[in-house]
């Protein structure tokens, strides 16, 4: 593949009914700001739109900001989705305010790591880069 | 599997409808892999039968939200849409914040509406180089609109008569003396203005200015366009918009239209060749190594760049490729 024109694709979605998306808007910076293409779809998104917004816009990367609690059952919907269209390639992740107790869970539906308040940009950005570099 | 084979069914695919094949077969062209120069000819002859409208106009007048009431309204028609909706590319980064889909939230779920957003990249003129071709790639997918939203725009940003059949120009009260600005460009290109944001003062102010502006055209032409008021935010006037829109589809089918094709064609047929000719250029000095050496005079101040590029394509002149027949 000529890579010299490839870009990561990150949709930044805030599912849920939560109102704030101050840390999704930060974390969409800072990638941009690490070369790649953010998507940013805006506050309340069901996990349908979300999936079928990842699909429609070819993303290698989903970054769910949550705030409200209901991760629960609002990430385990979405990463089922993402089986159901085929996109088991997309590298998901996840931050805002998630208890620790319940990250292994999340883990086990496909989401690679789960970031807290407080992580700075950067691991975030190596996160991803690092996630590429060793498949492509 | 060959990868013809695979190219074959990927294209297919697309002359389907089938979404996760349109969204591939995008960013295989967005990205210039390979396999984009044989998929763009394959969907080439597929096309032409979508009508592609163009909306452009400054930062900040509300392109995305009248484009979600536009999609909208087309939809009551029952007809398929397809959005392509392009975000400037950061010039330091190369990175992109796209974010016209936060205004397009009710069209997420339609089945009948495809959005794809697009970075400007290394394209100009207010698109990116991949933006004609993922429109035709919808076409070929059989939407039968596909609005191509441009970045915000100022006085050059005009590509998007390359693209769109109907060009609708946005623009919203207080702009005043922008207005000004940009009439040597985006004034010449609308076919259809909208003075969005038609709900604040000076609405009226802004619509009498576009249409003194447009009195002053010499040019004779068979077309008017027509100048609207419309509040995107409540889709009050987009009807309007839409069937303007229609009127000035019916008008270039009787025959202004193919002039417009044929112009695209033969402008289509000028970035290509342009776009050839640089790669192969510069393919071949990097491969001599001249690209760095090249560079650094011009950094140093010993040559200019139009001196320098001067000389290249004179060398290159000098020597044609060996694989070639001689004379002609």
């Amino acid at each position: 593949m000529s890579t010299k024109e490839k870009k990561i694709r990150v949709l930044i979605a805030k599912p849920g009914l939560d109102s704030h998306d101050r840390g999704a808007k930060v974390v969409a910076r800072a990638l941009r700001d690490a070369g790649m293409e953010v998507i940013y779809t805006g506050l309340r998104q069901t996990p349908e739109q979300i999936v079928e917004t990842a699909l429609q816009e070819d993303v290698d990367v989903i970054g769910l900001s949550i705030l409200s609690g209901a991760h629960t059952t609002l990430f385990p919907k979405i990463m089922q989705q993402l089986k159901k269209k085929g996109l088991t390639n997309v590298l998901v992740f996840a931050g805002g305010i998630i208890p620790q107790e319940d990250v292994p869970a999340l883990k086990k539906t496909g989401i690679k790591e789960v970031f807290g308040p407080g992580t700075p940009t950067t691991t975030l950005v190596d996160f991803v880069r690092n996630h590429f570099s060793k498949s492509r | 599997m060959t990868e013809s084979a695979s190219v074959q069914q990927l294209v297919q695919a697309v002359l389907r409808g089938e979404k996760r094949a349109i969204a591939k077969t995008i960013s295989i062209i967005e990205n210039n892999e390979p396999e984009a120069r044989k998929i763009v000819s394959l969907i080439y002859p597929k096309t032409g039968r979508a009508h592609i409208i163009g909306i452009t106009g400054p930062a900040g007048v509300g392109k995305s939200t009248l484009v979600e009431k536009l999609a909208k309204e087309i939809r009551k028609q029952r007809k398929s849409v397809g959005i392509v909706a392009v975000d400037p590319t950061s010039p330091f980064s190369g990175g992109a914040f796209l974010g016209d889909r936060v205004r397009m939230q009710d069209l997420s779920l339609d089945e009948g509406v495809y959005i794809r957003s697009m970075a400007t990249r290394n394209g100009f003129g207010g698109l990116s180089r991949a933006t004609k071709d993922a429109a035709h790639v919808l076409d070929a997918a059989g939407k039968d609109i596909v609005i191509v939203e441009t970045v915000g725009a100022g006085q050059s940003e005009v590509e998007v008569i390359k693209v769109a059949q109907t060009v609708v120009v946005v623009l919203a009260p207080g702009l005043g003396d922008d207005i000004q600005a940009i009439k040597a460009g985006q004034m010449e290109i609308g076919d259809i203005f909208v003075v969005n944001k038609a709900d604040r003062e000076n609405a009226d102010k802004a619509v009498s200015d576009i249409r003194t502006m447009l009195e002053m055209n010499t040019e004779e032409k068979g077309w008017k366009p027509p100048v609207l008021k419309i509040t995107a935010l409540t889709g009050e006037g987009v009807n309007k918009l839409w069937e303007n829109i229609e009127k000035h589809r019916a008008y270039i089918k009787t025959g202004a239209l193919h002039q417009q094709r044929r112009a695209n064609a033969e402008m289509e047929l000028i970035e290509a060749l342009k776009q050839k000719i640089t790669d192969s250029i510069i393919r071949e000095m990097r491969q001599k190594g001249q690209w760095i050496e090249v560079t650094e005079k011009i950094l140093a101040r010993q040559t200019d760049p139009y001196t320098a590029a001067d000389n290249l394509l004179k060398q290159r002149l000098k020597a044609p490729d060996k694989s070639q027949p001689e004379g002609g």
